[in-house]
C-alpha cells in the first residue's frame, strides 16, 4: 500500500498560504485512498504556478507548456491505457491560451481527469487578468477594472459533452479529496474545477469570499448529478458557487470508440510487422 | 517502325469530373504492364470547377519527373485545350470530345492535330455519360498501339465488385473510343509504345510511401489536423492503422497534435505527424519541447507553396529555414529530405530509429512533387527495417534506483544519450520539463547546470554524418556541379545525362539530410567541381545560404531558383546549366 509519502515530489515553492497546496494535498489523499501505485499515475501540467504540480507530486510528471497540457495528456493516455492520466493547470492555462484544447478533449472523452486551479488571475507572470477574472477586477493589465465577461467553465463543459463535471475549494479538503477520487475513477474525461485561491495576486476571491458564497451539493439531497438539466440550472445561477459533483454521465470513451484500438499499453508491445503483412498490405499499390 | 521508349500524355478538364480517376486509371494500368509511370497532377484548391489536369509520362526505363513536351492530350473542355496544347511536342495531338465542338489556337494548328471525337455521345450509347473518360481511353490506347483491353484488369478491380454489367459497360466504352480512333485512318506510328520490361513495379505516392513506412517502422499513434498535401498520410494511417491495434488522433489544431505526439511519445508509443507550412508554423513551440525534454517524436512537413496559406495546392521547397530555424531557442534535430518514394519510405523508417536513437525531434520534409506525383517504385526490401527503440533503461538500472530516489533520465553520458523509460515502470519515476533542469528532471538555473545540459543536448551530432546524406552521379571532376534537394532529384539527373551525352563533364549532388548537415562529404564534392549551382524550388535559396552557414565554400557558386508553383523540369534545368559555361553556349 502506498502512503502519502510515497505522493510527496519537490518539496513546493508555492506562496505560503497559496490554495495549490490545498489541491496537491487533497490529490495525494485521494491517491493514497483510491490505492494507487506513483509508477502507475502521471500528472501532466501546463505552465504556471499551478503548472508546479507535477514536479511536487511523486509519480511520473510531465509539465508541458502553456495551455497544452490536455493534448499532451491525452497522447500519454492513448499511448498506454494502463496508467492514470491527470492534467492539471490554471484557469489562464486551460480557459485562455488552452481554451481550444479543453472544449475538444470533452467532445473527445479519453479517460483522463483534468484539473483546474483556478485563481481568477495569472499567478506567475505576477497578476495579469484572467479569463475567469470578475468583470470590474482591478490587475495590472486592467487598472480601471475587467472589461470583458468571464468565461464559465463550467457552461461550456456541459455544454461540449463533458462526461464527469465537478468543482471543489481548496479550503476544504475532504471534499476535494472525495471530487477527486470520484474524478478519477470516472470512466471517461472529468473535470475537476477548483477554487484555488492566490493569496499574492488575488484580494477578493479569497478564502473568506469562498467561504462565504459556496453551496455545497454535497450537502443537497435533492440534487441528481445525472441530470443535465438541473446540472445546467445550478451552473447559470450567478448569486451562488456551488461545489460538488455538478454532472455525471456514462458515455464510452474516445479508446473504447476508436475502432479496434488496443486495450494494452503500446509501450511494450512488439510492432513489427512480418514481411507476410507488409507485402500484403501493398497489394492495394499494384 | 520506330517505337517510342517513353511518351507523355495528359488529360485535362473540369475539377469534380473525374479527371483523376482517369489518369489513375490509364497510369495503373501501364504501371501493371512494366511500365515506369510519373504522374504530376495540377489542381486548385475548390472542389468543383477550375481546370484540372493530370500528365502522366510513361517510360520503359525509370524516370522521377515530367517530360519536357507532350504527345498527346486529352481535352474534356476546351480551357484543358487552350491551357495545354502549347505543351504538346511538334506533331502531337490532341482528342476532345465532339461535343464541345472543340478548335485549336491560331499559332497551333501549324503544329499539332486535333481529333474531335464524341467521347460524351459514345458513353451514353454504352450506358452512361460518365464513362465519357473510358471512352478517351479507348482513344489513347488506339494511338499508343496498345489493345483496348490494357485497362481491363483495373477496371475489373475497380468495379468489379459492385457488378459485372458495370465493368462490361465500362469496357464496352473502352472499346467504343478505341474504334472511333481506329476509323478516323490517320498515321499513329510515332506513338507507338516499345514493350516494357517485365519488371513488376509499384505506383505510389510519396505520402503513401511515408504512410507505409510509418506503419512498417511501428508507428501506432498519429495525431493530425488535415492540410494538403499531407492529408493523406493520415488518409492511409486511418485506414490501416487500426489493424494493427494503432490509432489516428484527428486533433483540433496543429498545436494539439505535436503535442498530443509528444504525449505519446513519451507515453511509450511510437508516434507521429504529418502537416504542410501553416501546421509547421502552429508546431513551433512544441518542437522545442520535444526538443528540450529528449522526447522522440516524427513530423513530417509537405511542403507547399508559401507564404501563408500561400499556394496550397502548388509545388515548393521553402519551408527548409523554418524546420531548421523556427523553434525558439536552441534544439538538436534531425531533418531527412528524401527524394524519391522509396526514400520516403527508408526515410520514415530511419525516421524513427533516429528519433529514438538520439532521442529528439526527426522532421522529414518532403515536397509537393514528391508528396502528390504517382510514381513507380521498386519493391522495398523489408528487411531493412528493424525497429531500434534506442538507449531503454535495463531492469537492473532500474532495480537499483533507491527507494524514495528519482531515476536519471536524463543522466549525462558521453555521448549524450541517456537511458529511457516509460511511465508505469517500475522504478522510473523521474521529471519531464521543458524548463532547464538536473539528471532527474527537476528544474534546475544554475549557470553550469545550463551549459552542460545544452552541451549534452547540442552535442549528440557533434561530427556525425548520416548514412545516404548525400546522393552522387555523374562526372568525378565535373566543369559544373548541380546541388539539389527533394524531388528535384529526377528533372536535374536528366538534365545532367543529357549533357553528359553532349560531351560536358557535370556532377549532381543530391542533399538528402539537412541536420545534421553533411558539410565535409559536400565540400569534397564541391572541391572538384569548377562551378557549383544550388538548383532550388523558392526565391530566397535556401539550400544556397544553408550550404554558406556551415562554411562550405566555393570560388564560384551560384543559386538557380524556381518559385512559379511547378516543379523543375529537365530541360530548364539543362538550359539554366548550359547558361552558366560561356564555353558551352555554342
Ligand atoms: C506561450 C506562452 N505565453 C505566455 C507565457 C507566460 N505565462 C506563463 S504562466 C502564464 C499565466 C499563468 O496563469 P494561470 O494559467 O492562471 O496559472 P497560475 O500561475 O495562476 O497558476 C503566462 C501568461 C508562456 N509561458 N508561454
Ligand atoms: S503567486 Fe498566487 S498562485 Fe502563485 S504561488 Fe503565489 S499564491 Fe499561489
Amino acid at each position: 500500500m502506498s502512503t502519502i509519502n510515497d505522493f510527496k515530489g519537490e518539496k513546493p515553492t508555492w506562496c505560503p498560504g497559496c490554495g495549490d497546496y490545498g489541491v496537491l494535498n487533497a490529490l495525494q489523499r485521494a491517491s493514497v485512498e483510491l490505492g494507487m501505485d506513483p509508477e502507475d499515475m502521471v500528472v501532466v501540467s501546463g505552465i504556471g504556478c499551478s503548472g508546479k504540480l507535477s514536479a511536487y507530486f511523486g509519480s511520473y510528471g510531465l509539465h508541458t507548456i502553456h495551455g497544452r497540457s490536455l493534448p499532451t495528456a491525452q497522447g500519454v493516455k492513448v499511448a498506454n491505457r494502463d496508467l492514470t492520466v491527470i492534467a492539471a493547470g490554471g484557469d489562464g492555462d486551460g480557459y485562455g491560451i488552452g481554451m481550444g484544447h479543453f472544449i475538444h478533449a470533452m467532445r473527445r472523452n479519453v479517460n483522463i481527469t483534468y484539473i483546474v486551479m483556478d485563481n481568477h488571475i495569472y499567478g506567475l507572470t505576477t497578476g495579469q487578468t484572467s479569463p475567469t477574472s470578475d468583470t470590474g477586477f482591478v490587475t495590472k493589465t486592467a487598472p480601471k477594472g475587467a472589461v470583458e465577461h468571464p468565461v464559465h467553465p463550467l457552461q461550456l463543459a456541459l455544454a461540449s459533452g463533458a462526461s464527469f463535471v465537478a468543482q471543489g475549494f481548496s479550503g476544504d479538503i475532504p471534499q476535494l479529496s472525495m471530487l477527486m477520487k470520484e474524478a478519477i475513477s470516472h470512466k471517461g474525461f472529468s473535470l475537476l474545477n477548483v477554487f484555488s485561491p492566490c493569496v499574492t495576486f488575488n484580494k477578493q476571491n479569497t478564502y473568506e469570499f469562498y467561504k462565504s458564497h459556496i453551496v455545497k451539493l454535497t450537502d443537497d439531497a435533492t440534487y441528481d448529478p445525472t441530470s443535465k438539466a438541473q446540472a445546467l440550472l445550478r451552473v447559470s445561477q450567478e448569486d451562488a458557487i456551488y461545489t460538488g459533483i455538478i454532472y455525471k454521465e456514462d458515455r464510452p470513451t474516445y479508446e473504447e470508440m476508436a475502432p479496434n484500438f488496443s486495450e494494452t499499453g503500446l509501450a511494450t508491445q512488439d510492432h513489427s510487422l512480418s514481411a507476410d503483412e507488409l507485402e500484403k498490405l501493398l497489394v492495394q499499390f499494384q | 517502325m520506330h517505337m517510342l521508349q517513353e511518351l507523355s500524355w495528359k488529360v485535362g478538364g473540369q475539377q469534380g469530373e473525374g479527371i483523376d480517376s482517369t489518369g489513375k486509371t490509364f497510369a495503373t494500368s501501364l504501371n501493371r504492364m512494366g511500365y515506369f509511370i510519373y504522374s504530376y497532377r495540377h489542381f486548385s484548391s475548390r472542389i468543383k470547377g477550375g481546370h484540372t489536369n493530370d500528365r502522366v509520362r510513361i517510360s520503359t526505363v525509370r524516370k522521377n519527373s515530367v517530360a519536357d513536351e507532350l504527345d498527346i492530350l486529352l481535352a474534356f473542355d476546351q480551357e484543358t485545350i487552350n491551357l495545354n496544347a502549347r505543351e504538346l511536342r511538334e506533331g502531337g495531338i490532341v482528342i476532345a470530345d465532339s461535343k464541345f465542338s472543340p478548335t485549336l489556337p491560331d499559332n497551333l494548328t501549324q503544329h499539332v492535330h486535333l481529333y474531335s471525337i464524341p467521347f460524351t455521345k459514345l458513353a451514353e450509347e454504352n450506358g452512361a455519360a460518365i464513362m465519357k473518360n473510358m471512352v478517351a481511353l479507348g482513344t489513347s490506347a488506339y494511338v499508343m498501339g496498345l489493345s483496348p483491353d490494357f485497362c481491363a484488369p483495373v477496371i475489373q478491380s475497380m468495379f468489379g465488385r459492385k457488378s459485372q454489367k458495370i465493368v462490361d459497360q465500362n469496357m464496352a466504352a473502352v472499346r467504343a473510343g478505341y474504334d472511333a480512333m481506329s476509323s478516323q485512318n490517320a498515321d499513329f506510328s510515332g506513338f507507338q509504345l516499345a514493350p516494357a520490361t517485365p519488371d513488376q513495379h509499384l505506383l505510389m505516392i510519396g505520402n503513401e510511401a511515408v504512410a507505409f513506412g510509418a506503419l512498417a517502422a511501428g508507428a501506432r499513434v498519429m495525431p493530425a489536423y488535415p492540410i494538403t498535401p499531407a492529408s493523406d498520410v493520415m488518409e492511409y494511417l486511418i485506414k490501416k492503422l487500426p489493424s494493427v491495434g494503432g490509432v489516428v488522433v484527428q486533433t483540433e489544431d496543429e498545436i494539439a497534435a505535436l503535442n498530443m505526439t509528444i504525449g505519446a511519445a513519451y507515453g511509450g508509443a511510437r508516434a507521429l505527424t504529418a502537416t504542410s507550412g501553416p501546421g509547421l508554423a502552429l508546431m513551433m513551440e512544441a518542437l522545442g519541447l520535444a526538443g528540450m525534454t529528449e522526447t522522440p517524436v516524427v513530423i513530417i512537413d509537405t511542403q507547399r507553396g508559401g507564404p501563408s496559406t500561400g499556394l496550397p495546392t502548388k509545388h515548393e521547397q521553402s519551408d527548409m529555414f523554418a524546420a531548421l530555424f523556427g523553434n525558439h531557442g536552441e534544439i538538436p534535430k534531425v531533418v531527412l529530405t528524401p527524394s524519391t518514394p522509396e526514400e520516403c519510405f527508408y526515410a520514415t523508417v530511419d525516421a524513427f530509429n533516429y528519433a529514438e536513437k538520439y532521442q529528439c525531434p526527426v522532421l522529414i520534409l518532403t515536397d509537393l512533387a514528391l508528396s502528390l506525383a504517382s510514381q513507380s517504385v521498386t519493391p522495398f526490401d523489408y528487411n531493412y527495417v528493424q525497429i531500434d527503440r534506442g538507449n531503454l533503461a535495463t531492469p537492473e538500472a532500474l532495480a537499483a534506483v533507491e527507494p524514495g530516489k528519482m531515476f536519471k533520465r536524463y543522466e549525462r553520458t558521453e555521448n549524450g544519450i541517456s537511458p529511457r523509460v516509460f511511465p508505469g515502470q517500475k522504478g522510473g519515476i523521474h521529471h519531464v520539463t521543458g524548463v532547464e533542469h538536473n539528471e532527474i528532471g527537476r528544474p534546475d538555473e544554475a549557470t553550469s547546470n545550463h551549459i552542460n545540459m545544452m552541451n549534452k543536448r547540442l552535442n549528440k551530432f557533434a561530427d556525425i554524418e548520416l548514412q545516404g546524406s548525400i546522393s552522387y552521379t555523374g562526372d568525378n571532376e565535373p566543369e559544373v556541379l548541380v546541388v539539389g534537394v527533394g524531388s528535384s532529384i529526377g528533372a536535374i539527373d536528366e538534365a545532367v545525362t543529357r549533357l553528359r551525352n553532349q560531351g560536358i563533364k557535370v556532377g549532381h549532388a543530391q542533399v538528402k539530410v539537412l541536420s545534421p548537415f553533411p558539410t565535409k562529404t559536400l565540400q569534397e564534392y564541391m572541391n572538384r567541381a569548377e562551378r557549383v549551382i544550388v538548383a532550388e524550388s523558392n526565391a530566397t535559396g535556401q539550400l544556397f545560404h544553408l550550404m554558406q552557414f556551415h562554411g562550405l565554400q566555393h570560388k564560384a557558386m551560384t543559386s538557380f531558383l524556381k518559385y512559379d508553383g511547378t516543379p523543375f523540369m529537365p530541360k530548364e534545368v539543362e538550359a539554366h546549366l548550359k547558361g552558366a559555361v560561356p564555353a558551352w553556349q555554342q
